[in-house]
């Protein structure tokens, strides 16, 4: 790809972008969220055109005028959010649009051949007659990747493949996109998680800005100089030093829970006996394989679900599992909560920012007076949160839809933490987020917990929750399989953890 | 899939609106061409028509009251994400209740009594008969857009109950109630006019007007200044969201419907309490459906309900007068009109959004283009 530019009304996301990918290998394209990355695949796969530049595959000059188009050149996508029919089994999935025959017996005959062929060469492995809302993610990403190569891609463009993946699951597709290069499939994967560029590519570029700002081969570079090429800067990631803590000097109880149990409407036990305290001025972190209630956990203490069995205490009221809090009056004892999925709880997309600013707190007296609601509060209010965590742009009228996911997570961490919480639950704060405002947001999460805030974490990233937490607690099929202080931990002492623990759901 | 484009204010709320009428009119003319009239002379005597007289103006704002009203009914359950097709049964029910306290009451007590008392009835109706079918949504699952039809057909079959067996004086044939007592009527327009001395000519037009006007400052209040509307119109965009809120979204299910209801009821008060004097079998004719068109073309804010009520308040008189006026213009005509407007202005509304959407992007390119060669020669 050749001089690619590529303007969406006032945004320049691609300048003058060059890109050159070698056959046969894995080539990582990094950067911050907004930095055009994606821009750049989707032109590539058809989805925008160009305003200038050209594309050369294997040597051709070509005009993608559609996703159809590309696959016909051998480029196929897996996106980040699956392109998936759920109720379908996972063989017609693969099949839709690419019917080898019109009866469809026998389609369904030839391509189950054809998919096992491909399955023995690559090692994926995919339940082809199950129905993919019955898959776990790892195995629907396989069937995505299966998807594209039915169709003979030769050149496979995995956006963020590893966001919604666990650690085993991103260490067999890794296993896998291997397995793919040897073949002589060429992969470029969207990322930022830099250790997995520099475990897995052979080649990186870097972009900034909708530019290119590095690019090289993986052995002349290193997460260091990649991380400071993304973000423009040195970014500090890892532990800050601080004197560590000693069981004596622990604060107060803010919230203890006793043995809370809760069963999905299915009947199978999310959570099992689950006992925890949360002090002040410490950050608990929460490490687990995703899938092992932690979710769960979150959405009981915050009031969202009610268990089956269980007490809290909370700012000195009981909660018996039969008269449970609700996420309104677990907000007026001090709770905040930061949803894992802020698309879809934690803001309301059409909402403009300053009302996306009050969700949660539109009972406050702060912002409603007799059941009116003080507009120029919420605004003012907005514009401080802007401030104070560098939410960009700094536009309060702008819908909550149209900002970046990073900016997105920094208004909801601001709005929970306006209202100085006594207890800061928060789940996967910097899943999707670029790499300079995950430096933003552990910085954050570190002053609430300096300033006497419990804090809750949850996390799937390991590193995070070595960065940020006092103490760790292990989860597994539901259950608390163990606790360490932070000193005890090490990644390699939670991941044996985590695996050794992970007890099989049972029905109940 | 092309991204989609942010178009401006102005564009959006003005251009494209009188762009897709412009299309219904140029549909509607070719349609007139082929039947065998004169586009431009049906369009003339249509506003005409609809504005040419004073008398046409107070018919078209007496339409438009309706509207008003079962347009805001069709708006306010939408912005809590519900779809309510009941606008017609809640206005019937609205009739039903302003008929029977005009009937118990109107013959004895004063207007200042009576009036009040029919409101607040007609509105309860209309709630009660919103707020079922909002229980089944909210707590059982029922769709409520399955449920508000029926309760539309069950409307009437309880109005026709009624007048048949309950209402209708012993001894006459026509399905009518008898006429309603001095205290339970509400004045027409000429007659509130008259007492501050304007002269006005006689029509259905009455004070419901008044009413309309303050429902839609209402509406527009409850929405976006109150927390209810916040609450009602988080559920409406994302229920999870709502609950991470702490909002209650079936009961925010119920306020939305509730609230439709009793807009939708006080059609009952214009037409019953204004114009009819009586309750009969065909006083909401449609106007519920048509509130749908309303709040669609209107895109559900009260200020575009109000613009596209005098529309249709517009295309029902002028066309009343177009088939007086035109020999061989039927009804029909009228009615294929009012589908286009609603094909071209409602439906497809945003279809031609996109290529305003280019045209803008381009025009706004040319324009930095410009500054740029200005700014490097000047």
């Amino acid at each position: 790809m050749r001089g690619i530019d590529k303007r969406f009304g006032a945004i320049h996301a691609n300048r003058s972008v060059d890109l050159r990918v070698a056959a046969g290998t894995v080539h990582g394209i990094v950067g911050e969220n907004g930095a055009g990355k994606s821009t750049l695949m989707s032109i590539l796969y058809g989805f925008y055109q160009a305003d200038r530049g050209r594309i050369e595959v294997h040597g051709e000059r070509v005009r993608i005028a559609g996703p159809h188009r590309a696959i016909a050149l051998g480029i196929g996508m897996v996106h980040q959010h699956f392109m998936l029919v759920e109720p379908f089994s996972a063989l017609d999935n693969v099949l839709l649009g690419a019917e080898p025959d019109w009866r469809i017996t026998r389609a369904r005959r030839q391509a189950r051949a054809h998919l096992r062929a491909l399955m023995r060469d690559t090692g994926l492995h995919v339940h082809l007659d199950a129905p993919v809302e019955s898959l776990p993610v790892g195995e629907r990403q396989g069937l995505e990747i299966l998807k594209a190569l039915y169709r003979g891609v030769r050149i496979l463009i995995l956006d963020e493949p590893t966001a919604v993946l666990t650690p085993q699951e991103t260490e067999r597709l890794f296993a896998t996109l291997r397995e793919l290069r040897s073949r002589g499939t060429t992969v470029i994967l969207i990322t930022h998680k830099l250790r997995e560029v520099m475990a897995l590519c052979d080649a990186v570029t870097v972009m900034h800005h909708g530019a290119v700002v590095l690019d090289s081969p993986i052995g002349q570079t290193s997460v260091d100089a990649l991380a400071q090429a993304m973000v423009g800067r040195h970014v500090q990631l890892g532990r800050v030093a601080q004197p560590s803590k000693t069981t004596t000097d622990r604060g107060a109880p803010l919230l203890q829970a006793h043995s809370l149990r809760w069963r999905d409407p299915s009947g199978l036990v999310r959570l099992a006996d689950v006992s925890l305290e949360l002090r002040e001025g410490e950050i608990v972190g929460v490490a687990g394989v995703s899938g092992n209630g932690q979710s769960e956990l979150l959405e009981v203490l915050s009031g969202m679900l009610a268990p089956d069995a269980g007490e809290m205490v909370l700012a000195g009221r009981r909660f018996a599992a039969a008269r449970w809090l609700d996420p309104a009056i677990a907000r007026e004892l001090g709770v905040a909560h930061v949803p894992e999925d802020r698309q879809r709880r934690g803001l309301v997309l059409p909402f403009p920012a300053w009302e996306s600013a009050a969700l949660g707190y539109q009972r406050a007296k702060r912002y409603s007076h007799h059941g009116w609601m003080d507009h120029a509060r919420m605004r003012a209010d907005c514009a401080v949160m802007m401030e104070r965590y560098d939410v960009r742009p700094r536009d309060c009228d702008l819908r909550s839809s149209k900002f970046s996911g990073g900016n997105q997570q920094k208004l909801v961490l601001a709005r929970e933490a306006l209202h100085e919480p006594r207890v800061l639950l928060v789940g996967h704060p910097t899943r999707g987020v670029d790499i300079g405002a995950i430096e933003f947001i552990h910085q954050r999460l570190r002053a609430l917990r300096d300033g006497g805030s419990a804090v809750l974490l949850v996390s799937s990233e390991l590193d995070e929750i070595l960065a940020l937490a006092d103490r760790v607690i292990v989860m597994g099929g539901g259950r608390i399989t163990g606790a360490l202080p932070i000193d005890a931990c090490s990644e390699a002492v939670l991941g044996r953890m985590m695996g050794a623990g992970r007890v099989e759901e049972t029905a109940a | 899939m092309s991204p989609p484009v942010e178009l401006p204010r102005w564009i959006d709320l003005i251009v494209l609106p009188a762009f897709n009428l412009a299309l219904a009119l140029l549909a509607s003319g070719i349609v007139m061409l082929i039947v065998g009239h004169d586009p431009l002379q049906v369009v003339g005597l249509l506003v005409k028509g609809a504005f040419g007289s004073r008398l046409a103006v107070s018919y078209v704002l007496y339409y438009a009251t309706t509207f008003v009203f079962t347009g805001l009914a069709v708006a306010v359950a939408y912005h809590a994400g519900l779809f309510n097709i009941g606008g017609e049964g809640q206005a019937v029910l609205g009739g039903i209740g302003t008929a029977l306290v005009a009937l118990a009451l109107g013959d004895d007590l004063p207007a200042y009594i009576v009036l009040p008392a029919m409101m607040l009835v007609a509105v309860a109706c209309g709630v009660l008969w919103a707020a079922l079918p909002a229980a089944l949504q909210a707590y059982r699952g029922s769709h409520v857009v399955i449920t508000t039809i029926m309760f539309n057909f069950i409307g009437y079959a309880l109005l026709s109950w009624l007048l048949v067996n309950v209402l209708r004086p012993p001894g006459t044939m026509t399905v009518e109630s008898r006429s309603f007592g001095v205290g339970a009527r509400l004045p027409g327009a000429h007659e509130a006019l008259a007492l501050v001395g304007i002269d006005w000519p006689r029509s259905p037009l009455n004070l419901s007007l008044l009413l309309a006007a303050l429902a839609v400052v209402g509406v527009y209040w409850l929405l976006w200044r109150t927390r209810t509307g916040y609450a009602i119109r988080a559920v409406g965009h994302s229920p999870e969201a709502a609950r991470y809120a702490g909002i209650d979204p079936p009961a925010q299910t119920m306020v939305a419907m509730a609230v439709a209801g009793g807009l939708a009821g006080l059609v009952g008060i214009n037409e019953v309490a204004g114009v009819h004097g009586r309750l009969l079998l065909d006083y909401v004719a449609g106007a519920g459906f048509a509130g749908i068109a309303v709040a669609l073309i209107g895109r559900s804010h009260p200020v575009g309900i109000v613009l596209a009520s005098l529309l249709f308040g517009a295309l029902y008189q002028g066309g009343a007068e177009l088939a007086f006026e035109i020999p061989g213009f039927s009804r029909e005509m009228v009615f294929t009109l009012q589908g286009l407007i609603v094909l071209f202005s409602g439906a497809m509304a945003q279809v031609a959004a996109p290529m305003f959407g280019r045209a803008w992007r381009s025009w706004q390119h040319r324009g930095g283009a410009d500054a740029a060669r200005e700014r490097a020669h000047g």
